[in-house]
């Protein structure tokens, strides 16, 4: 159970670590240098810059955009989202907890003979399962989103970018991540610098 | 879509992410407008009466209201299914519009899912205190493990309600929490005062909007809403069990269920029409709640409203057909008995009224809704009144009829949530941003070509 939880949970608390490799080459990596970061105008200009990148070899990428972009997930490498699985297992977990909630009142610990209904009445059992059905689902959707996201975490090395609240505008962001296995500390700076950012600069933890 | 072709767009043409952000953003993060200090301390001053009340309510208990034998559940009643009615157009625009890929929900799903949980909210003062004690409504109602070793009837309709509207309440805030996030974030980049910055920014709990944030933000929302459509549907169907698994005429019928969603739709879009007319007027909004949005809530309350009056229809049917003698005397006594100036009312709101909005002239007309809206609120109110009051004061035997008046303490409850409600509201429409930034700026394009395709994606 331990193990299960663990690789539902793991590498995606923190989404963008993925799984760096051994480094290609060497060259030290200045201290606190978190990675490099680019801003475009539009989503699909982000995208275009988003596959160029992958195809150059990065692997640790993340892009921030003011609303949700479809085909962004996928492009940049991003599995499914784990947050179905969460919501069946919480919808099943409820639906048995209402269920025998009300079974084991009503038939086990103090059964009431009520005008001869059965014990165990089941038909009238269904509202109140229904709803702890969709209660924990629910509750298991909203909690899934935000421990898969990585929330709470106020603080993030990206928000000591001036220019990253625009994030929250019209502004697209596209980060190459310093743990990257081919990131290089001018190369990839001059790299982004051809995707046809407006800005592009270090982002320092 | 050339039928559509003539009808306004669901945002004016010329708005891009920039500015739809800013404009929004701006009714939080500006000064306070004078009107909004008189607003809330007319609502707030309301509210005074919930408190007072209560407070009377736990020394002399439900003695100080007008319900008695025959007639046990009064106006607390009728304000609860009337209040939790309202509440769900909210969960209604969120959930089910979203599934349907309704464009132009995105503009009013924000204060309308804000409405729903103040209704709720206001539901569950009745719910509680009209038990006298409402320490006795945990105690009697919630599973919990006691002394003395007994648990709930979980046989009882009254049950199910508990679990429906406590799910209901709890779903509708996540709901509208999560809806929330990426908005709070906005605010916290936009917000100039260090308060603002910190509030702003605990609530948004580090939201950076990445591919990955947005990916899980998007399932979840789409499951949330997937699970909020039967749920909402649920619940007013259990409420109406209340009712229906009872024996009394006029409640033991098998309408019930479908007949009060469709009433609770009915209501919440007029409600929901009659706070977003005076919200878009105040905020200068009427670039974003278009009259795209007044007409398509017109037409949801003419749908509903006429799937009610087929409800009206069929208990005055059944009342004939069935050859009960009770089921007769009791529509007999609901049309000409002593509350029947009520029914007559009831059916001029909720049946006649609602017909105006056949005419193109009255769905332009914003007044015209405006107080067609309010009239449908009266008019939801008083079918809650007519089913409740109507069919208990005269059931089975002439010996223990009796009649029913509201005291002023009824009366203080019932205003008292009123201003509960709107205080909420007013707040609300302060501190968070009424229409969701986030959303918009996926319609707001820019190019008013491209707005127009939007209308019907």
């Amino acid at each position: 159970m331990k193990s299960f939880i663990g690789r539902l949970f793991a590498r995606h608390v923190r989404p963008e670590l993925g799984t760096p490799g051994p480094r290609v080459s060497g060259g030290e990596l200045p201290p606190h240098l978190y990675g490099v970061i680019a801003e475009f105008a539009n989503a699909d200009e982000l995208l275009h810059a988003v596959h160029a990148t992958r195809k150059e070899g990065y692997q640790v990428v993340e892009a921030y955009t003011p609303y949700p972009v479809e085909e962004l997930n996928e492009a940049i490498g991003h599995g499914p989202s784990r947050v179905p699985l969460l919501v069946l297992i919480g919808g099943i977990a409820g639906g048995l907890f209402g269920f025998f909630l009300q079974y084991w009142t009503s038939a086990i610990d103090y059964p009431l003979n009520v005008g001869g209904r059965p014990y165990n009445s089941w038909v009238s059992f269904i509202p109140i399962t229904f709803e702890c059905t969709i209660l924990f689902a629910g509750i298991a959707a909203v909690l899934g989103m935000l421990v898969l996201n990585g929330l709470p975490m106020p603080y993030h090395p990206v928000f000591s970018v001036p220019r990253f609240q625009l994030a929250s505008r019209d502004r697209f962001f596209l980060m190459i991540f310093a743990r990257d296995p081919r990131f290089r500390a001018g190369d990839t700076l001059r790299f982004m610098e051809t995707l046809g950012a407006s800005h592009v600069s270090d982002v320092e933890d | 879509m050339s039928a559509n072709a003539d009808r306004p767009p669901v945002i004016a043409p010329g708005y891009t992410p920039a500015t739809v952000t800013d404009k929004i953003s701006a009714v939080v993060l500006n000064k306070t407008p004078k009107w909004w200090y008189v607003g809330f301390a007319i609502s707030f001053l309301a509210a005074q009466l919930l408190f007072i009340t209560m407070a009377k309510l736990l020394v002399l208990t439900v003695g100080i209201w007008g319900v008695n034998i025959p007639v046990a559940w009064g106006i607390d009643i009728v304000n609860f299914v009337w209040w939790i009615g309202i509440g769900h157009a909210g969960t209604l625009i969120s959930a089910i519009l979203l599934l349907l890929r309704q464009t132009w929900r995105t503009s009013i799903n924000r204060f309308a899912e804000a409405m729903t949980l103040f209704a709720v909210a206001a539901a569950a003062q009745f719910v509680l205190f009209h038990t006298g004690r409402q320490w006795l409504a945990v105690y009697w109602l919630f599973p919990y493990p006691n002394t003395m070793g007994v648990w709930p009837q979980f046989r009882s309709p009254l049950m199910w309600d508990v679990f429906a509207v406590s799910t209901y309440a709890t779903i509708s805030a996540l709901f509208w929490f999560v809806g929330l996030i990426p908005d709070l974030a906005t605010l916290r980049d936009r917000s100039k005062h260090w308060f603002g910055k910190i509030a702003y920014g605990m609530l948004a709990m580090g939201w950076r909007g990445s591919a990955r944030h947005w990916h899980n933000y998007e399932t979840a929302s789409l499951l949330l809403a997937g699970l909020a459509t039967p749920l909402v549907v649920s619940v007013h169907t259990v409420v109406s069990f209340d009712f229906a698994v009872g024996i009394i005429p006029g409640w033991h019928a098998t309408i019930f269920p479908p007949y009060f969603v469709a009433g609770a739709i009915y209501s919440g879009f007029a409600m929901v029409m009659t706070l977003s007319i005076p919200l878009r007027k105040v905020f200068g909004l009427e670039d974003f709640i278009t009259m795209r949005h007044l007409q398509n809530m017109a037409k949801i309350m003419l749908a509903t409203g006429l799937i009610v009056a087929y409800g009206y229809g069929i208990e005055l049917f059944m009342a004939w057909y069935s050859g009960n003698t009770f089921e007769t005397f009791m529509m007999k006594n609901r049309i000409l008995g002593p509350y029947g100036w009520i029914w007559g009312l009831l059916i001029l709101c909720n049946v006649l009224t609602p017909q105006f909005l056949w005419l193109r002239k009255v769905r332009n007309s914003v007044l015209g809704l405006f107080f067609i809206s309010i009239i449908v609120n009266v008019g939801m109110w008083l079918e809650r009144f007519v089913i409740i009051v109507t069919s208990l004061h005269r059931d089975f035997l002439p010996s223990s009829w009796g009649m029913y008046t509201p005291t002023v303490w009824d009366w203080s409850f019932f205003v008292g949530t009123l201003g509960l409600f709107f205080s909420l509201m007013f707040l609300f429409i302060r501190f968070l941003p009424v229409i969701s930034i986030f959303e918009m700026r996926t319609i707001a394009t820019g190019d008013p070509a491209d707005a127009k395709s939007k209308v019907h994606p």
